[in-house]
């Protein structure tokens, strides 16, 4: 049960998963190098603190002047103070713009998935879309502020700080820079075997987060079986899954800390004895000494810092490889906003200022050049015409037929077509196809004679309003939710729509039109929002109409009602409507029969009747006795 | 030796606490149930995650000390181990000071013992340091990881637990916010900033410690320094409460979000919402990198007053220990001692900010699990279950009375005044009437999605609220209008109805439902992944698969609740097949705004405004001249 397609191991080098951050991070570069440099600045003021101890210890107290303290501490407090102001600074500097570009990233992450192609979505459980956007984005955020700056600031400051070393006494120096080997080369090694941990650990937080989300939409279900033990039982797998990986990490974590501690303690201990040993001798001051030991010490945290640093970039790294791995997803590419696409009667469209400005997302520098556009419509307007249209889902297992092997149909303008078929022959997928939800892998749509694949998805999207079978509900207003067909549609237009769909309840809600449905709002049932959605569909009066068996979850006497005012709304446009019963059918001036992929015959409910046994048995139910 | 135990075997989330399930502290906020409520005010909060019942205080130290106590010998383990391990990290510096103070002297007597032994516990010390280092990340990661493992379950099962009222108002993008992100929080807290508290706060007492024992005055001084940065630790704290508390209800606005539009992508983008849901987005995002950059700004503030802070002592005790080492009261190497422990025990004041972070967002994340795990469920498991009967017989079904149940939301509007109703042991029931006449009330009381408000439910006797929920689904399981289909095959999903099918009987149920065709049809059959919520699959063989499920469940007692909806006519008839065959012998209700599944019933209920209209035989009604012949009418005209 995979539930994220692209298990890959990734190959990419950290370095270069995180460098493909550059383009959030270009806004905010003067801030965060100004961040890293004062950070540098401010550590290596704390390097200096020790060499003025050294003037304190050589000076003043080994000459037994206790007033010659003063002008070094001084030094030392001032010292402390811009060490202390530094480092505020830093944190001052980029704490609004990194929160910054985690945001814009979220937003672009979200901007991204919102046009992404249908079948996108529906590979990719949203359980890992979400975990990318909430812990990896922070995991990024996080690196930014602190791990990103300081392998930079601890890089410089233990350079700075050898060559104090060095530059005291260049033998103790030397023995203090022979553990730097064979750590560089244990950290690469840990660092490989961390990134894919830290990967898989990303991988299964995003599991269990679908795990918990269908778990909590699919509630009724589980309930209704009793089922909620085989899906804690499942959580629990998964969690413990989770934890081996995190403990897996932690064992990594502990092995890379047992070096980074040891290693520069045992030098340390050897500079010790040698420095020890030349003191004794008289090479070498008690104040040179201590400051050298001071120096090395303060050194331990740039080196200690390492082991965290490594494995915070590499949690960051595989946080950056799963956003992006999103974000390269492309979107299908979009007809140019050429705007004279204006052959089809724009008849009922209200809210045409509100949507001029877009352009489907991806903004368009210069105005692109024409396509050859089609031979202009004829006068007299064409309807929706389907040729030779074949779609087959980009995911199914070759071999296996198109399901769509060439569809040809003709909507005459004003025209109602009732589309029929058996369960699971595709009534759905050729819908979708007409405002472009997923993308023809062959042969033509045009609406009123012109390909759709030449209108901007924006546009077509306009033109076609859409009633699913599963009518989903925003987290809005009724008000809103059903306006969303038409943007800037008056309080008439909504009231119409509203009662053509015999959904006037909505007026005695608790606010009215007013009243907040959808999920975080009050839960209607099954027939209501049925009708609030298709309501939405009707407000525009939209020039086509896609119309999913619309009536499923009514009553007989509401359906009745829905039928007889939609009869008014179907007169007025060109539809398309799905249907399993002879009422839904009735609404049709025609019927098409889908079946093995094509439409097989197309004619009145009655003519079908007569010459189809396939529709008669779909009508009725019978087995038709074989003639 | 983990201590990691299996989920309890009860359901025994709502008990995790240790509080009596029994006490059903009634949510204040207005139950509604999913069907019509027009009479229901809104929510409390649409659009920000505030919970109605903020947690009293305490509440979350005390969740966090009922995670934690069954890990106390592992985490006593762990600090034992860090406690040796700062002892080693410390004794650097003591070490240095004995090396100049008494080592060198002694080695300018030609005495090189002193500097050996020095050399050697210097070493031994920096090996022990590592070792314990890497032990004590062992110990804690298996006491966080475990206590995270713990948590993670309570919410989930927890989550599951509660009643549907409970869901309908809390909205799955909040239940995930808080096992998902909350979690996360936590998981920060216990896996670094724990470490780092534990760290600095025991260096701070070691080195006190030693540095009273080198010279109490100058260590006098030192600790007294504690004293400014305990309260510019406290004021930090108090600022950054808020702050942390905003951003938890930020980021679950944004999972909400984000949730809904990616579950409604089709909609989204046939109406062409993008635009607008930027807007709102980028509204509920910038909250939260407010909230972020409030908490980076405090951060702030705080290292420059702490830094400051230790800074300025290390100056002071620098000038009055060179006083004292002039005046001969101080030995050179304890001064040098002293001067290495200060930097050493102010170093990690960025670290103490670090901390005082993960545990503010920690503490504002477990204050919500707290409220989310404090919620009682209103349809709690029985205290003292009782078995039901073994059955009459040969036939599976069982009795159904409703024995003077009445039902009404919390707020009083009423929906079922009170009645009584007697279903035998192997009738089929049909239940029909207008929307909102309180059909599927009547249903989901029966399946006990909701206990009524008066009077009780019996099955063969038993009150429904006596049954363990094993044995009130092997009695009563309901198949709904929208079939929600789970990651993984569809052989799976049909399981869903009973985990230890075998595939011979999956495939049995599929068949005898009519769904065996299409599924043997899909490109791997029944080992088919039904991808994200069954993106290929229509709703009519969503809902033949949910058929499937509940024929695999065998219940005694089978409630359909609009069940065949989205069924063409064929498989409708193939259900209703099926039916004549499936519900012999087995009681079943069959709640349907559709007549004709009304053919195959035993008996019809007709319902108006909560009260039961028309109670007979389909023929008997149909015949009649009452509501049901009216409908059944209208019915046979919208046929061909």
């Amino acid at each position: 049960m995979s539930r994220n397609p692209s298990h890959l191991p990734s190959k990419r080098s950290p370095v270069r998963s995180l460098l493909r951050l550059r383009p959030y991070v270009r806004p905010v570069r003067v801030r965060l190098l100004a961040s890293a440099a004062v950070a540098t600045v401010a550590s290596c003021v704390g390097l200096v603190i020790p060499l003025v101890l050294k003037e304190i210890v050589d000076g003043p107290v080994a000459h037994g002047d206790p007033g010659g303290v003063w002008w070094p501490a001084a030094l030392v407090l001032l010292l402390g103070l811009a060490e202390a102001g530094l480092f505020g600074v830093r944190r001052w500097l980029v704490a609004r713009p990194l929160a910054g570009v985690e945001a814009s990233m979220r937003a672009d992450l979200y901007r991204h998935l919102q046009r992404l192609p249908t079948s996108f979505h529906d590979r990719w459980a949203s359980g890992q879309l979400l975990s990318r956007a909430t812990s990896d984005l922070s995991v990024l955020r996080l690196f930014l502020v602190f791990p990103l700056v300081f392998l930079l600031v601890n890089a410089v400051t233990f350079v700075v700080g050898i060559v104090v070393l060095l530059s005291q006494d260049w033998l103790l120096g030397l023995v203090l820079l022979l553990p730097t080997a064979p750590l560089v080369v244990l950290c690469s090694y840990f660092e490989t075997r961390y990134a894919l941990a830290a990967r898989k650990a990303q991988d299964q937080a995003g599991d269990l987060a679908t795990v918990v989300e269908e778990s909590v939409l699919g509630i009724r279900v589980i309930k209704s079986f009793g089922r909620h033990r085989s899906m804690a039982r499942d959580f629990w797998r998964r969690s413990r899954e989770l934890r081996t990986t995190e403990l897996r990490k932690a064992e990594l974590l502990a092995d890379i800390w047992a070096v980074i501690m040891t290693l520069p303690e045992v030098a340390i201990g050897s500079a010790l004895a040698i420095g020890a040993t030349r003191v004794a001798d008289g090479e070498l001051t008690a104040g040179t000494l201590v400051a050298f030991l001071t120096t090395a010490l303060a050194l331990r945290w740039p080196v200690e810092s390492l082991g965290w640093l490594l494995a915070y970039s590499n949690d960051a790294a595989s946080a950056a490889d799963r956003y992006f791995e999103v974000m390269d997803t492309p979107t299908t590419p979009d007809a140019p906003e050429t705007g004279d696409t204006g052959d089809i009667a724009d008849t009922g469209d209200t809210g045409d200022t509100a949507d001029t400005a877009d352009t489907g997302g991806t903004p368009m520098a210069a105005d692109p050049p024409r396509s050859p556009r089609t031979p202009k419509a004829p006068a007299a307007p064409d309807g929706i015409r389907f040729e030779g249209v074949r779609f087959r889902y980009p995911d199914a297992p070759e071999g296996s037929p198109d399901l769509l092997t060439g569809v040809d149909l003709h909507i005459r303008s004003g025209e109602t077509m009732a589309l029929v078929g058996a369960t699971g022959c595709g009534k759905t997928t050729l819908t979708a196809l007409l405002p472009r939800l997923y993308e023809a892998t062959g042969g033509r749509i045009t609406l009123d004679g012109v390909d759709i694949a030449e209108l901007p998805r924006h546009r077509l999207r306009k033109l076609v309003a859409v009633a699913f079978e599963e009518p989903t509900l925003f987290s809005a207003t009724v008000r809103e939710n059903v306006a969303m067909g038409a943007p800037g549609a008056g309080e008439a237009a909504l009231h119409k729509a509203l009662t053509t769909s015999q959904a006037d309840f909505a007026h005695g809600l608790p606010q009215g039109l007013d009243t907040e449905v959808g999920e975080q709002g009050l839960s209607l049932s099954g027939g209501q929002r049925q009708r609030l959605a298709l309501a939405r569909a009707v407000v525009g009066q939209p020039r086509f109409l896609v119309l999913d068996d619309p009536l499923s979850a009514l009553d007989v006497h509401t359906e009745a009602l829905v039928e007889g005012a939609l009869r008014q709304v179907l007169a007025t446009t060109t539809a398309l409507v799905v249907a399993h019963r002879p009422s839904t059918v009735l609404l049709a001036d025609r019927v098409a029969l889908l079946s093995n992929g094509r439409i097989s015959t197309v004619g009145t409910h009655h003519e079908l009747l007569d010459s189809s046994p396939a529709y008669r048995e779909l009508m009725s139910g019978e087995r038709s006795p074989i003639r | 030796m983990t201590t990691v135990t299996e989920p309890p075997e009860e359901d025994g989330s709502a008990l995790a606490d240790g509080r009596p399930a029994q006490t059903v502290q009634a949510p204040e906020a207005p139950h509604r149930e999913p069907a019509r409520s027009p009479g229901t005010p809104p929510p409390a909060a649409p659009d920000d995650d505030t919970d109605e019942h903020p947690s009293p205080p305490g509440v979350s130290r005390a969740l966090l000390g009922s995670l934690l106590r069954p890990h106390k010998w592992r985490t006593a383990l762990a600090m034992g181990v860090i406690l040796l391990q700062q002892a080693a990290v410390l004794a650097g510096p003591l070490l240095v000071a004995f090396a100049i103070d008494r080592a060198i002297p002694a080695l300018r007597r030609d005495d090189s013992g002193p500097l050996i032994a020095v050399v050697c516990v210097y070493i031994v010390c920096a090996l022990a340091s590592g070792l314990l280092q890497a032990l004590f990340i062992r110990v804690s990661a298996r006491v966080s990881q475990d206590v995270l493992l713990d948590l993670r379950g309570r919410i989930f099962r927890h989550a599951q637990a509660l009643s549907l009222d409970f869901h309908e108002r809390y909205t799955s993008g909040r239940i995930i916010a808080r096992a998902t992100s909350d979690v996360d929080a936590l998981r920060e807290l216990l896996s670094e900033g724990l470490e780092e508290l534990i760290q600095v706060a025991l260096s701070a007492v070691y080195i006190s410690v030693v540095l009273l024992a080198l010279d109490w005055e100058l260590g006098a001084a030192a600790a007294a320094s504690f004293v400014p940065l305990y309260f510019i630790a406290r004021s930090f704290r108090r600022r950054t409460r808020e702050v942390y508390r905003r951003t938890r209800t930020a980021v679950a606005s944004v999972i909400v979000r984000f949730t809904e539009t990616m579950n409604g992508i089709r909609p989204v983008q046939a109406f062409r919402r993008e635009e607008a849901n930027d807007k709102e987005f980028h509204r509920l995002n910038s909250a939260y990198r407010r909230a972020n950059g409030d908490s980076a700004l405090e951060m702030a503030r705080f290292v420059v007053s702490a830094r400051t802070m230790a800074n300025a002592v290390i100056a002071a005790i620098l000038v009055w220990g060179a006083y004292r080492v002039a005046d001969g009261g101080l030995e050179l190497g304890v001064m040098a001692a002293f001067v290495l422990y200060l930097r050493r025990l102010y170093d990690p004041v960025d670290r103490l900010g670090m901390f005082l972070n993960s545990y503010q967002s920690a503490a504002a994340a477990l204050d919500k699990i707290a409220a989310l795990l404090a919620n009682r469920p209103a349809v709690p498991e029985p205290r003292q279950p009782v078995p039901l009967p073994a059955p009459q017989g040969e036939e599976p079904g069982r009795e159904v009375v409703f024995d003077g149940v009445r039902f009404a939301y919390r707020e009083g509007v009423e929906v079922l005044p009170r009645f009584d109703l007697k279903i035998p042991a192997g009738q089929t029931v049909a239940v029909v009437g207008a929307t909102g006449a309180g059909k599927s009330t009547l249903a989901k009381l029966l399946v006990r999605f909701y206990d009524p408000t008066g009077g009780r439910v019996r099955l063969d006797g038993v009150d429904l609220r006596d049954l363990e929920t094993p044995e009130l689904r092997r009695g009563v399981v309901m198949v709904t209008q929208e079939s929600f289909l789970f990651s993984g095959t569809v052989a799976e999903n049909i399981a869903v109805g009973r985990p230890d099918a075998t595939r011979e009987q999956v495939e049995e149920a599929a068949r005898a439902i009519g769904a065996f065709d299409f599924i043997a049809a899909l490109p791997e059959g029944f080992d088919t992944d039904v991808r994200k919520r069954g993106g290929r699959i229509s709703a009519g063989q969503r809902q033949l698969v949910a058929f499937a499920r509940a024929l695999l469940a065998d219940p005694a007692v089978l409630i359909l609740d609009e069940a065949t909806s989205s069924l063409d006519i064929p498989g409708e008839r193939a259900v209703q097949r099926a039916m004549h065959t499936v519900l012999a012998g087995r009681t079943a209700v069959i709640v349907a705004h559709r007549l004709s599944t009304v053919e195959i019933a035993d008996r019809v209920l007709v319902m108006d405004a909560g009260r039961i209209v028309e109670d007979g035989r389909p023929a008997e009604l149909i015949g009649g001249t009452g509501r049901f012949a009216t409908l059944h009418r209208a019915w046979r005209d919208s046929l061909v």
